[in-house]
């Protein structure tokens, strides 16, 4: 149990699937990313600006996504104690952590031109902001904590205790919002969203997800190898 | 508590195997010395037998004791920490852990280690031997069938270390159990000797 | 009970014999806020708008910087080793520690900020609501701050790391409680951004005490 409980299933079916995910991954940002800047329309209020909404928006998904795998994978490991999980758990956060970054970014680009300054103190983008600092501290206590059991149990706690509060901080950002007159947010989606600006949207959350998928497949698998890396050295120095 | 046993008890630190395959088994009035090299594992041990550290493997458990308690809570532990707060007095130290391990008056525990003259000072002031005194008098304040002592007798003088050995061969006569790590001998001679080889491998 | 109690009272003794309560902390609030106006200007309107979020600010800093006190001694001399093994169950362990801080340095600084507030020229009207609000927070940031200590409590730098886990969970204590003390809706909306708080608190004190004991028993292996 105290080394992956045998990661050699889990890379015999990682393995061979891993190209397929990874070409699925770029077709569908191919065809995603050609329907975001070439075929869909520029918004007539926001004129072309409105093409980063392609990539803000999935990108925001996905760093929340992120973050249930991770919690799931930490809860799994408390259930199960499989230190896959772990390891799961540990690699999705530098993903989301990434996309969220790619979010705030856009964001910020997309506030240029939208409300004259870099950074609007948004409820989405503050929501967002503090998610980033939930990776960040998370992803901290993994390096912090030299022996990687006992981070993977401390690490199991901070992600889950992030987890309860994410909806709360939503909330009370939400709320704290509407004290101070909301900005114009980011409105889309609802009935008004034009089908040649939906189905590019929709392609390209279906093309971060899979790339997260290929992403955090390869990561684990690369944290399998760390860790034989890790326990071969450790026997060297047990033998001595 | 008849016996404490452990059968193919194993640990690993940090991916690493400390140690593997150790059991002994332990009989009421009986005292167990776990003796080995530096890094060998014998304080992992006892915090194992102890329900701080889970096994890694193999099993430990114990019979004729309250089996509504877990060994732990049937157990004293003597660390190489005294657990002692240098801001409270000598008393106040003990009057805590009777508190808190529901044990009996502090009055009958100063004798123990002759700490009867220092009741009022701040632990602050002890000298490092007056400190484990203290540390040990824990082992007096309330009844735990297993005592499990880590390097108990570093830093006593002579005349305490005749107490610890009383206290201990006090406690086997009532039919508790103790299993010590030491390096200097006890001057007790042990029941059993559970020897942890650095290799991992382990002799009985 | 009387285990959990006695954990409680050794802990309020050592604090006051330490001196290591809201003492120290209060008077890093106290220097806070008097570099304010030497960073912001004397000017008394901005200041007065200022107040109640450099307040909240000022306490919820110097509660964090408390926050590594609260299992390390335990940790460090054993004591952990043996209060983990006895009858009474870890969470309450870490309950009990987390009350204890409470009562010594998250209540005490709670009730001192709000007076601190006349540095600032804090509207007198506001004053109650802010000391209400701090008060009713001040157990859940006690918590929180227990949970972030036992989180770092084995790490030789662990001083950043709780600061970036913990200052992240205090966001809707703090919104509630500027919320609660500015009141733009009146007093009814003061009244349920109380209520609010003192569920943040309470869910705080269902949480922590399991979160807590985990991080800990992590570091006692």
């Amino acid at each position: 149990m105290h080394n992956f409980a045998n990661p050699t299933r889990f890379l015999a079916i990682a393995n061979p699937l891993l190209p397929w995910i990874w070409a699925a991954a770029l077709i569908l940002l191919a065809t995603g990313l050609y329907g975001a800047l070439v075929t869909a329309p520029a918004d007539y209020q926001q004129g072309e600006t409105v093409r980063i909404m392609y990539v803000h928006v999935p990108a925001a998904w996905l760093a929340l996504f992120a973050y249930g795998v991770m919690a799931f994978a930490s809860a799994m490991a408390i259930i199960f104690r499989h230190p896959l999980a772990d390891a799961a758990a540990k690699v999705a956060a530098p993903i989301g952590a990434a996309f969220c970054f790619i979010a705030l970014a856009t964001g910020a680009i997309w506030g240029k031109p939208m409300w004259g300054a870099w950074w609007v103190w948004d409820a989405r983008l503050t929501s967002m902001f503090v998610l980033m600092l939930f990776y960040l501290g998370y992803i901290a206590v993994w390096q912090a904590v030299e022996e990687w059991d006992m981070a993977a149990t401390i690490a199991r706690v901070v992600a889950l205790v992030g987890a309860i509060n994410i909806p709360i901080v939503k909330f009370s950002v939400d709320w704290w919002n509407t004290l101070h007159q909301p900005a114009s947010v980011f409105k889309m989606g609802g009935p008004s969203i034009s089908n040649d600006m939906l189905w590019p949207l929709m392609v390209m959350g279906l093309a971060f997800n899979v790339l997260f998928l290929a992403l955090h497949l390869t990561a684990l698998r690369s944290e399998i190898a760390a860790r034989k890396l890790h326990r071969l050295h450790m026997h060297d120095v047990g033998a001595q | 508590m008849r016996t404490v046993t452990a059968s193919n008890l194993a640990c690993y630190r940090g991916g690493r195997q400390v140690f593997s395959g150790l059991g002994f088994t332990l009989k009421a009035g009986e005292f167990m010395e776990v003796r080995g090299p530096n890094g060998a594992g014998k304080s992992s041990l006892l915090r194992m037998i102890a329900g701080l550290n889970d096994p890694s493997a193999g099993t430990l458990g114990s019979d004729g004791g309250d089996a509504e308690l877990t060994l732990g809570q049937q157990a004293h532990y003597i660390a190489h920490q005294d657990a002692i707060k240098p801001a409270l007095t000598v008393s106040e130290n003990l009057a805590f852990w009777a508190r808190y391990l529901s044990g009996g008056a502090v009055a009958a525990v100063l004798p123990v280690f002759a700490l009867e003259h220092l009741r009022d000072t701040p632990a602050a002031l002890l000298s490092a031997g007056q400190k484990r005194r203290l540390a040990l008098s824990r082992l007096a304040v309330a009844r735990r069938p297993l005592w499990l002592l880590d390097e108990p007798s570093v830093g006593l003088d002579e005349a305490s270390h005749r107490k610890l050995v009383a206290l201990v061969l006090k406690h086997l006569a009532d039919g508790g159990l103790v299993i010590a790590t030491t390096h200097v001998p006890l001057g007790l001679e042990p029941h059993h000797i559970l020897r942890i080889e650095p290799a991992g491998k382990a002799a009985a | 009970m009387s285990a959990f109690l006695a954990l409680i009272a050794r802990d309020l003794k050592l604090t006051w014999r330490q001196g290591g309560g809201a003492g120290a902390a209060l008077g890093f609030m106290l220097t806070v806020i008097g570099l304010v106006p030497l960073a912001i200007g004397p000017d008394q309107n901005l200041l007065q708008r200022l107040a109640p979020g450099l307040l909240w600010l000022t306490l919820l800093l110097s509660v964090l910087l408390t926050a590594d006190r609260i299992f390390q001694q335990d940790y460090e001399d054993g004591s952990l080793d043996i209060l983990a093994m006895a009858d009474l169950p870890l969470e309450l362990v870490a309950l009990a520690k987390a009350l204890a801080h409470w009562l010594t340095t998250s209540l005490p600084l709670a009730v001192m900020a709000p007076l601190l507030g006349f540095l600032l020229n804090l509207a007198p009207d506001g004053m109650a609501l802010l000391a209400a609000g701090m008060m009713l927070g001040s157990l859940g940031l006690s918590l929180i701050a227990g949970l972030g200590g036992a989180i770092t409590v084995g790490l030789r730098r662990g001083g950043l790391l709780a600061a970036l886990l913990i200052l992240p969970l205090y966001v809707p204590f703090l919104i509630f409680g500027i919320s609660a003390a500015t009141a733009y809706a009146g007093p009814s909306g003061a009244g349920s951004s109380l209520t609010v708080l003192a569920a943040l608190a309470l869910a705080a004190l269902a949480v922590q005490p399991f979160a807590a004991a985990a991080a800990l028993r992590a570091y006692l292996r």
